[in-house]
C-alpha cells in the first residue's frame, strides 16, 4: 500500500513575459529645432524738422469788453474827440520838447540841513562795567538797535561778562538810560549781525569762538542756536558774522570768521537748538595768491587771521577778507581747493577760498564794505588811518583818503547815496565823504562834545536811511539824524560812480 | 465811427505816448488802448481827480472853468482833456 506522504514541489515562477516586453520597446528619440537666427537692426533720421504755427493776435483783442456798446452808447464822441484833438495833440508836441521839469526833483519830506542827535543810548550795568560797544546793527525793521559789549583793548583771555542790549528807537516811550532787552552773555561779545528778514533774530560771534544765534521774541532764553566749544568751531575770536542766502530762497546760513583763519557756514538746526557746520574755509599764508603789486611775502606756514569780511550784495559766490596782517582777499564760496592747514576733527572738508589778492594795507583791515551802488567797488579801512576804495578787478585802490590820524575802525557805504561813505575813527569822530566833491575832505564830521572816546563801530539804517547809529568806547550808542543832503540821492550820483569805478588806478 | 479811430490812431501816434482812455459821463471806459485792469483803474481814479480840479477852478472864480489837466510823475504824464460828457486820458513818457 502506498502511503500518502507529503509531496513539496518546487515552485517555478515565470516572470511575466508582457511586461518585459512593454519594457524593451521603449526607446528615447530626441529631437531638435534649428538654431533661432537673431539681427538687430537700427534706423535713425539724419534730419529732423519742427514746424508750429500760431495766429496774430487779433489787432482789437484787448479791448471787446468797451468796444461793444460804445458806438451806439456813445453819441457824442465824434463831436468831443473833434474838439480835443488839438488840444490834446498841441500838448503831447509841447511835452515831448519841454524840459521844464527836467532835473526837477519833488521833496516830499522836510529838509533838514543839519545832522541832530536823536537819541543817545546806555545801559546802567554796562556803564558800571566800563564795557566799549564793539559792534552795533539795526534789525531788518529799521526801528531796533542791537548793540554788543566787550572790550577793545584787551588782548588777553577774560571771563568778563557781556551782553548784548536792545532799543527800539521807534517807541514813544523809549528809555535812552534803559535797554528794552537785555541778553547776558557769558564772554565779551566780538561781532553781531541782525537777520536780513526777520526782525527776532541776531546772530553774534564770541570772544571765545563761539557763535550764538538768539531768538528775542522767545523768552526767557532767548538763545536759539549755538556753535559752541567742539571740534568744529573756531578757537579764535570771532570778528566779523554776517547772514548769507543760502540757495533756496528765504533762507539763511550763518557766515563766521575769527582770528584763528577759519571762515565757517553754519547752517541754522532751531529744533536741536545748534549750529550746524555747512562749510569749511581757511585762509593760509602760502596758500593767498600773490598780485604782481603786492610787496608781500609769504612767512611760514601761518594762517591768515581774519579780522573783517564783507559780502557781496552782488554776487552770492563772492566775499572779502580783511587780516591781521593788512592782507585784503578776494574769497569765493564755490571754491574746491583743499586748504594746506590741518584742523583736527573737523566734519566737513576744510577749502581754501582766496582767488584774488589786493594790495595790502599797513596794518590789521578793521573793516571792509561793498558798494550797494556798484558792483565791482568796495571800502576798507584799518590802523593806518587811510580809507581805501579798491575796484574788484584792479588790485592797488581806487582812491585812498586820509581819514584819521588815529585808527579806523568801521567804514561803511550809505544805504541810499552811491558816492557817500562813512568811517568811525579812533579820535571819537565819524567823518563823513562824498566822493561826488572835488576835494577829498569829510562832507560831515559827527563828533560829540566833551567825548574823547573812540568810535568802535557805526551802522547806517536801510529803512530809515536818516538815521546813522554810532557805538563808542565808553558804552555809549548814539542815534543820528542825517541831514538830507546826506540821504537823497541826486540825479547823476550813480554815472559819476560809474565813472570812479572805471577809472584805472595808478 | 472810423473818424473816431482815427482821431485816436493820430493820438497815439505821437511822440512817447503810451496809452488813451475815453471814458463817458458815467465813469465807464468806452474806448482804450490799455489793458482792462489799468483802463478800470485810470478811469476812476482820473475821473475823480477832473472833477475835484475842476470844481477847484470854480470855486476861486466862478467865472473860470477847468480846461485840460496836466500830470507830471515820476513815470509818466498824464493829461486829462475834459468835457461833460467825456474825458480823454492820455498817458505819455516824456523822457523817450
Amino acid at each position: 500500500m502506498s502511503t500518502f506522504t507529503d509531496e513539496v514541489l518546487d515552485p517555478v515562477s515565470i516572470q511575466s513575459l508582457w511586461r518585459r516586453s512593454q519594457q524593451s520597446e521603449q526607446a528615447s528619440k530626441g529631437c531638435q529645432t534649428r538654431d533661432v537666427r537673431r539681427a538687430e537692426a537700427e534706423v535713425q533720421t539724419t534730419s529732423r524738422t519742427v514746424g508750429s504755427t500760431q495766429t496774430e493776435p487779433a489787432d482789437q483783442a484787448a479791448q471787446p469788453l468797451f468796444q461793444a456798446a460804445s458806438d451806439e452808447a456813445a453819441p457824442g464822441l465824434r463831436e468831443f474827440l473833434r474838439r480835443v484833438e488839438d488840444t490834446v495833440i498841441r500838448e503831447l508836441a509841447t511835452n515831448a520838447k519841454s524840459h521844464a521839469f527836467s532835473g526837477f526833483q519833488v521833496n516830499w519830506a522836510d529838509p533838514s540841513q543839519r545832522v541832530l542827535c536823536q537819541c543817545s543810548l546806555q545801559h546802567p550795568d554796562v556803564q558800571k562795567q566800563g564795557l566799549h560797544v564793539t559792534s552795533v546793527s539795526w534789525s531788518c525793521t529799521g526801528s531796533v538797535i542791537t548793540c554788543a559789549y566787550g572790550r577793545i583793548d584787551n588782548g588777553s583771555w577774560s571771563t568778563e561778562r557781556s551782553c548784548i542790549c536792545l532799543w527800539n528807537v521807534d517807541s514813544r516811550c523809549l528809555n535812552p538810560e534803559q535797554a528794552d532787552l537785555v541778553i547776558d552773555v557769558h564772554t565779551a561779545v566780538t561781532a553781531l549781525c541782525c537777520h536780513p528778514s526777520q526782525p527776532a533774530l541776531i546772530a553774534g560771534g564770541l570772544y571765545s569762538g563761539e557763535v550764538v544765534v538768539w531768538d528775542t521774541s522767545q523768552t526767557p532764553d532767548p538763545v536759539l542756536a549755538v556753535a559752541g566749544m567742539s571740534m568744529d568751531s573756531h578757537r579764535e575770536p570771532v570778528y566779523e558774522v554776517a547772514w548769507v542766502p543760502l540757495q533756496k530762497k528765504g533762507e539763511f546760513g550763518v557766515l563766521s570768521a575769527s582770528s584763528g583763519g577759519q571762515v565757517l557756514l553754519w547752517m541754522l538746526d532751531s529744533d536741536q537748538g545748534r549750529l550746524v557746520l555747512n562749510a569749511a574755509y581757511a585762509l593760509v599764508h602760502q596758500q593767498v595768491p600773490h598780485s604782481s603789486s603786492s610787496s608781500f611775502k609769504a612767512r611760514g606756514s601761518g594762517v591768515v587771521g581774519v579780522t573783517s569780511l564783507a559780502l557781496s550784495p552782488w554776487d552770492n559766490d563772492t566775499f572779502l577778507v580783511g587780516s591781521e596782517g593788512g592782507l585784503l582777499l578776494r574769497c569765493s564760496f564755490s571754491s574746491r581747493t583743499l586748504a594746506a592747514a590741518s584742523f583736527e576733527g573737523l566734519s566737513v572738508p576744510l577749502r581754501a577760498p582766496a582767488v584774488f589778492s589786493f594790495r595790502a594795507a599797513g596794518g590789521p583791515v578793521h573793516s571792509v564794505d561793498c558798494s550797494p551802488f556798484h558792483r565791482n567797488l568796495f571800502v576798507c579801512a584799518g590802523t593806518d588811518g587811510l580809507v581805501h576804495l579798491h575796484s574788484l578787478l584792479q588790485p592797488s585802490p581806487l582812491v585812498s583818503l586820509r581819514v584819521s590820524d588815529s585808527y579806523v575802525f568801521q567804514v561803511q557805504w550809505s544805504p541810499t547815496r552811491p558816492l557817500v561813505f562813512a568811517a568811525a575813527t579812533g579820535e571819537g569822530e565819524v567823518q563823513i565823504f562824498d566822493l561826488g566833491r572835488r576835494s577829498l575832505r569829510p562832507v560831515a564830521t559827527i563828533s560829540q562834545e566833551g567825548v574823547g572816546q573812540a568810535a568802535t563801530c557805526l551802522a547806517f539804517n536801510r529803512h530809515n536811511p536818516n538815521l546813522l547809529a554810532v557805538g563808542r568806547m565808553n558804552g555809549t550808542v548814539t542815534v543820528w539824524r542825517l541831514s538830507t543832503d546826506l540821504t537823497e540821492q541826486s540825479p547823476r550820483e550813480s554815472s559819476q560812480l560809474e565813472q570812479i569805478a572805471n577809472q584805472v588806478a595808478e | 465811427m472810423a473818424e473816431v479811430e482815427e482821431t485816436l490812431k493820430r493820438i497815439e501816434a505821437h511822440k512817447g505816448v503810451i496809452g488813451t482812455i475815453v471814458v463817458n459821463a458815467e465813469g465807464i471806459p468806452v474806448r482804450t488802448t490799455l489793458d482792462n485792469s489799468t483802463t478800470l483803474q485810470y478811469a476812476r481814479l482820473l475821473q475823480h481827480l477832473t472833477t475835484q480840479a475842476r470844481s477847484t477852478v470854480r470855486d476861486i472864480d466862478p467865472q473860470n472853468d477847468l480846461t485840460f489837466l496836466r500830470i507830471r510823475s515820476r513815470k509818466h504824464e498824464i493829461m486829462v482833456a475834459p468835457e461833460n460828457d467825456f474825458l480823454l486820458i492820455v498817458i505819455q513818457n516824456p523822457c523817450e
